[in-house]
């Protein structure tokens, strides 16, 4: 069974509830759209992501209150190098809505969102561990599950799979 | 060595507490899990949890494997429900491949998902009791997790890692009596249920030891990002098997158990009836098996069987092939989460087009559970730690990965 091509026009995708909210606070919030293989991804600014998902989270027709996950890609040496996803759940609609925001090599930091919501503590100390990316007003921003003293971030595309670095 | 030195460093706040070191090798922490508690007398401060020891690099090694080869990596993430993380990992492939998985397929995943959740909660019910003290329970229970490993043993020649979910179907057809085996635990399993909660529910040591202790309320589960029982035992009624079906799951009748007090007793209570509802859903899955292949039509994926290799020039080629090159998906992500024992376990499989996943992360439930322990244990008393420790029912591997 051949996949569906995956939609990122911004004009067919603006009624989802989620896209509609956020359009609706800021346009420029917004910087692209994605729908593929049933999974809504939405690209938001690197400014906006804190306020992004504290909407989201109140807004009562999307009403995404739960984290499910924060992680990160490597595109390297793609730029802009970096892309922090954040998937959303609504526990009362039953729907998932992945947020993207993509960042450069040359400063890879964006907002914390543990004021919204305090489960993305551990969830952000281990993007940071494993991809250096810094996550600006998180409280405790050290590293989780490598040494303390480890040098470099593992998960990176640069970073060798074997051997000793 | 780093992590021989004490960081994090917590420095006591008044004259008055102290800091005390719990693990990582310590009985009741279900692995190498290490709390810092910052105590006065008896009561807890503050508590501070440091994980890593077990951190093995899986999500790195994925990068370097092919999709198939993936697969017995995910049994080593949560080593106490490999079939859970089977599930997860090729559901998320199937779903980016957009393969449909034969019927039959789909139910025997589904029985051997609930008595991987049987299996599961086994252990955490022993270890749980043994921790506050009751050492009998953990005998039961590790006598009936044992014929649940025989039948594992039996349909993929592995006790515990398992691997026996391939992408696009199962690995092996079930041995020919192993559905009366699963038939005849099924019937006498609910009996030793009843005999788990003769010692444990009503019984008032258990009762002090558990009830009121390291309370959460529903709030506060959701804004740690809590799943699984550690949710519902806050009074949300959330089970993605219901809500959001996958693998057949919306054929099942069950009921998802809740519990309003969000205290140690009612995550007991949550997963207690959760392995009466297992069963009930392993009962289901024989008397509806359907019958037909258990492996997708898809021969550039799944491994052709090895009758046809002796026979047919194209099944080798096709063998040869997916072994030596693997096969390409094309790009796209896709985030596929299941309602493994602990909660919500979620794959996150981005594919660049290769045979090689461009990046797998796990969703770790435990990870985010663990993130409870300071608003549970705050204010309470050291030795309700324990009992709180093993009510969120953590497993290091899946935690530090």
């Amino acid at each position: 069974m051949p996949l569906p091509p995956a939609i990122t026009d911004l004009e067919q995708l603006k009624s989802h509830p989620a896209v509609a909210r956020l359009l609706a606070w800021n346009p420029a919030a917004v910087t692209g759209v994605k729908f593929d293989r049933e999974e809504m991804t939405i690209y938001v600014d690197r400014s906006n992501i804190r306020e992004a998902c504290a909407l989201l989270r109140d807004d009562p027709a999307s009403a995404f209150n739960y984290l499910s996950d924060v992680t990160c890609l490597d595109w390297f040496p793609r730029e802009p190098r970096f892309e922090v996803i954040y998937h959303l759940l609504s526990i009362s609609k039953k729907e998932r809505v992945r947020l993207k925001v993509r960042l450069d090599s040359a400063s890879p930091a964006v907002e914390s969102v543990t004021s919204v919501w305090p489960g993305a503590n551990y969830f952000e100390r281990e993007v940071f561990d494993l991809f250096g990316i810094r996550f600006t007003g998180h409280p405790y921003l050290v590293r989780l599950l490598m040494p303390e003293d480890w040098e470099g971030h593992p998960l990176r595309k640069d970073y060798p799979v074997e051997g000793y670095r | 060595m780093a992590h021989l030195s004490p960081t994090p460093v917590l420095e006591p706040a008044q004259d008055r507490t102290m800091i005390l070191n719990m693990g990582p090798q310590h009985p009741s922490t279900h692995g190498v899990l290490r709390v810092l508690l910052e105590i006065d007398g008896e009561t807890v401060v503050r508590i501070m949890p440091d994980i890593g020891f077990l951190h093995t690099g899986i999500e790195k090694t994925c990068e370097a494997k092919f999709y198939q080869q993936v697969v017995p990596l995910t049994d080593r993430i949560d080593y106490l429900c490999p079939m859970t993380n089977n599930l997860c990992y090729v559901l998320a492939v199937e779903k980016l491949l957009g393969l449909q998985i034969p019927p039959k397929a789909q139910w025997m995943r589904v029985m051997m998902n609930e008595l991987t959740r049987i299996n599961s909660h086994l252990v955490w019910l022993g270890t749980h009791a043994l921790d506050i003290g009751a050492m009998t329970v953990f005998l039961y229970c590790f006598r009936e997790r044992e014929e649940i490993l025989k039948l594992f043993e039996a349909i993929s020649g592995q006790r515990m890692m398992t691997s026996y979910f391939r992408i696009g179907g199962l690995a092996l057809e079930p041995p020919l009596d192993f559905f009366d085996r699963v038939r005849h635990f099924a019937g006498y399993f609910p009996d030793k249920v009843d005999e788990y909660e003769n010692l444990l529910t009503g019984n008032p040591i258990w009762g002090m030891r558990t009830k009121g202790v390291a309370r959460m309320t529903a709030e506060d589960a959701i804004a740690l990002s809590a799943s699984g029982p550690t949710l519902r035992g806050s009074g949300v009624d959330f089970d993605l098997r219901r809500d959001m079906p996958y693998s057949g799951y919306e054929n099942f009748k069950f009921k998802v158990p809740i519990a309003q007090e969000g205290d140690v007793f009612a995550r007991y209570m949550c997963r207690v009836r959760e392995l009466r509802e297992s069963i009930g859903i392993v009962k289901q899955a024989l008397e509806g098996m359907p019958e037909g292949p258990i492996k997708a039509d898809a021969p550039g994926v799944v491994l052709p069987d090895r009758e046809k290799m002796k026979t047919q020039m194209e099944a080798l080629i096709y063998h040869f092939k997916i072994i030596t090159e693997g096969f390409a998906i094309p790009p796209g992500e896709v985030y596929q989460a299941v309602e493994s024992p602990r909660g919500e376990m979620g794959y996150y499989v981005v594919s660049d087009g290769t045979a090689k996943p461009y990046r797998v992360h796990m969703r770790a439930a435990c990870l985010a559970n663990l993130q409870t322990l300071p608003t549970m244990c705050t204010g309470g008393l050291i030795a309700d730690v324990v009992a709180a420790i093993g009510s969120i029912d953590i497993v290091l591997g899946e935690i530090d990965r």
